[in-house]
């Protein structure tokens, strides 16, 4: 019951869950975000609308292949260089839940199939882990990069410093 | 804890995932660690004799502005709407149609609407609605005016230090408003009351004061040139000249600093050493001259002009014929679009001519400023080097067109014939990111600090995105490009956007390939890395 429901409205879920994602930037920017379908012009747009119809398809295969994964992260990596906080970097994983509970919720609540969301749910919190994951580990390599940057300024100050002819 | 104890579903519900929205017309600016940039030390701006040199820090709530400083502002734009038509015309012209909003790579990396050129201009153009038109004086905030307040200044700050005057908006805009320029003059005007960034206060006073924006005096610079001299003879077992303020030398070169003391600028360097020395030029390096860089143009004319002129003002001094610059970025713009009326026509120079095929400069014939990549196209096209180009199979490259010698300077396919070459693996990215229309790196006009990392990535994300693309497709591992600022800051970028890109100049390519007469085998490339087969000459 639950898998026919999700297969037979998926376009409508995925519609409403990138909404929600998108609905997380800018009103002035939404209709950019939205509309713009080159995915050089519009990488964020692009990336969340595109990687959330695999991740949804992901979602209901059989097994973890850990493609899901690498989809979410490759999200989180944008918006963790962007003006979020890190619980709002990553809460558009758990947007799903409600998409899903937007769109057939109450179908599931009348036919009494609530039950079958569970190992669903499940999965979504899980990958809600790794997008923490890959939250932490965009931000250690920002200051990884900026540490990096750090040291070759102290090291050319040196050279320049210890050279002959520095005047102060 | 304290505080009553929520629910999941209740914490859940008071998180709040938007950002905070607010009228665009209000200005508001939290200055978050890693979007913005230090301001200017006192000793560089004391040194440049700018206004109001003190401490202060973007976070601090009162920036010590002078009391007078709205005064001083609002004076100093009636002056340059006086001075300069353009800046008139840029702010009336406007018709809002839109299509530079979605152009900007700090608009696409970020979201955040005021970074749409439009939006940021219209922090500049609602102030000058305000106090310099009739309708904005009468009607107000219905006609889009808005006063000027401290607020203002802080929103200016931020927004006019998001811009890399890259002028990817430009090419776009119907009437051709140049909002590079409207940054020039905005942050033209902040300078006026001492608010000044330290990546270009710092780097535009160590200009004056060596010759370099690093501050390396002649001594380190001619240290930095050995260095590479005898680097360069261990690759290749031939040891070159490199002249440094030789007097009466046919041409005088100029480069960017960052090419004799930075990574990977440096294997550009060592292709020039290489490329010079098989063609016999009779060419000089200069210790007052050793900057390309005009830092100068990132916030006042004033001070691009005098940088301008120390180039021109070396090359009198040294009685060369004319002058050849190598792989710079916002150099090129001042040259080609400023230069001109600014410090020329360069009537004490002779207008190029190449010493090894005769080809005429004629474009340079003002200015008297040839760019390496048009010298070496010249070369190839007409046989006088040999380039093996198996000796870059180890690099499948793709190029980067840096944002002013392609736009302000029109350097399109120069780069791209000494790259096909000197290389057998070129793969270009998709065709709205390259050319007139390439994506800034993020970094330019001052921005490539360390401090405003975060700002970069998101600046950065369009150029990086379709070099990922071309990774993944054509398995690219080389990004070149013509720009001091590019091969910094573009390292950063590939290591958080793609990953396994390395980044180096179009002349690095040169020098891996070019055969040398008396050279010894090579074994490795110029940086040292074991070339993938041993190939003999291209024929």
């Amino acid at each position: 019951m639950l898998k026919e429901l999700l297969t037979r409205q998926k376009s409508v879920i995925v519609d409403n869950w990138v909404r929600r994602i998108l609905g997380s930037y800018p009103s002035d920017s939404l209709k950019f975000l939205t509309s713009q379908k080159d995915r050089f012009a519009n990488p964020i747009g692009c990336t969340i609308t595109s990687n959330a119809g695999a991740i949804f398809d992901e979602l209901l295969g059989e097994s973890d292949t850990g493609v899901a994964e690498s989809l979410v992260t490759e999200i989180v990596r944008i918006r963790a260089v962007q003006d979020f906080s890190p619980s709002q970097a990553i809460r558009f994983v758990f947007d799903l839940k409600e998409a899903i509970q937007d769109v057939i919720g109450k179908d599931l609540r009348e036919s009494g199939h609530c039950g079958e969301l569970e190992d669903l749910d499940f999965r979504i919190d899980n990958l809600g882990l790794s997008a923490f994951d890959s939250y932490m580990s965009a931000r250690e390599k920002v200051f990884q990069i900026r540490m990096n940057e750090l040291k070759s300024r102290s090291l050319q100050a040196m050279v320049q410093n210890g050279g002959v002819g520095q005047d102060d | 804890m304290s505080g009553p104890k929520l629910k999941p579903e209740e914490l859940a519900g008071k998180i709040s995932h938007e950002i905070p929205r607010k009228r665009p017309t209000e200005p508001s600016v939290e200055f978050k660690h890693g979007t913005y940039n230090y301001s200017g030390t006192p000793k560089s701006a004391e040194y440049l004799q700018l206004p109001n040199p003190r401490k202060w820090q973007p976070t601090d709530p009162d920036w010590q502005l002078p009391e007078n400083w709205k005064q001083i502002i609002l004076e100093g734009l009636r002056d340059r709407l006086q001075r300069f038509r353009s800046l008139q015309i840029f702010m009336d012209v406007c018709v809002r149609c839109g299509a530079c909003a979605d152009k900007c790579h700090f608009f696409i990396g970020s979201g955040d609407p005021k970074n749409m050129p439009v939006m940021r201009a219209e922090l500049l153009r609602s102030v000058y609605r305000n106090d310099f038109t009739f309708a904005g004086k009468i009607l107000g905030k219905f006609a889009g005016a808005r006063e000027l307040t401290v607020d203002v200044i802080k929103e200016w700050f931020y927004y006019f230090y998001q811009c890399t005057q890259c002028r990817r908006c430009s090419v776009f805009c119907p009437y051709g408003i140049d909002t590079a320029e409207i940054t020039i003059l905005v942050r033209e005007l902040l300078s006026l009351i001492g608010v000044n960034i330290d990546w270009i206060v710092t780097p535009v006073a160590n200009s004056f004061r060596t010759g370099n924006h690093l501050g390396i005096q002649p001594h380190g610079f001619k240290d930095s040139i050995d260095f590479a001299v005898d680097e360069l003879e261990s690759i290749t077992g031939i040891r070159v000249e490199a002249p440094i303020n030789k007097k009466g030398a046919e041409i005088l070169f100029i480069t960017p600093s960052a090419d004799y003391f930075g990574s990977p600028h440096y294997y550009t360097l060592l292709g020039y050493l290489a490329l010079f020395h098989e063609i016999g030029l009779d060419y000089t390096w200069s210790t007052y001259a050793s900057e390309g860089g005009n830092f100068g143009s990132f916030i006042s004319h004033d001070l691009m002009k005098s940088l301008n002129a120390k180039m021109y003002a070396e090359a009198r001094r040294l009685g060369v014929k004319w002058i050849l610059g190598g792989e710079c970025g916002h150099m090129w713009r001042v040259v080609h679009q400023y230069m001109d009326t600014m410090n020329g026509p360069a009537d004490f120079l002779e207008e190029p001519v190449s010493p090894v095929t005769g080809t005429r400069f004629e474009n340079a014939r003002s200015t008297k400023m040839v760019h390496i990549c048009e010298f070496t196209s010249d070369l190839i096209k007409n046989g006088k080097i040999t380039l093996d180009k198996s000796r870059n199979d180890h690099r499948r490259v793709t190029f980067h067109d840096s944002c002013n010698p392609a736009r302000a300077f029109g350097l399109i396919e120069e780069p791209r014939y000494i790259i096909r070459n000197s290389c057998n693996h070129f793969f270009e990215m998709p065709e709205n990111t390259i050319k007139a229309q390439t994506f800034c790196c993020g970094s330019g006009a001052g921005l490539g600090t360390d401090e405003n990392l975060e700002m970069r990535l998101r600046g950065g994300l369009p150029r990086a995105n379709a070099v990922k693309f071309v990774k993944e497709k054509h398995a690219v591992n080389f990004l070149g490009c013509i720009c001091a600022i590019d091969k910094a800051t573009l390292p950063p970028l590939m290591e958080y956007w793609v990953g396994g890109v390395d980044v180096g100049g179009v002349h690095e390519l040169v020098g891996n390939a070019l055969v040398m007469k008396g050279e010894k085998e090579r074994t490795t490339d110029l940086r040292g890395d074991p070339l993938e087969t041993n190939g003999t000459a291209a024929e």
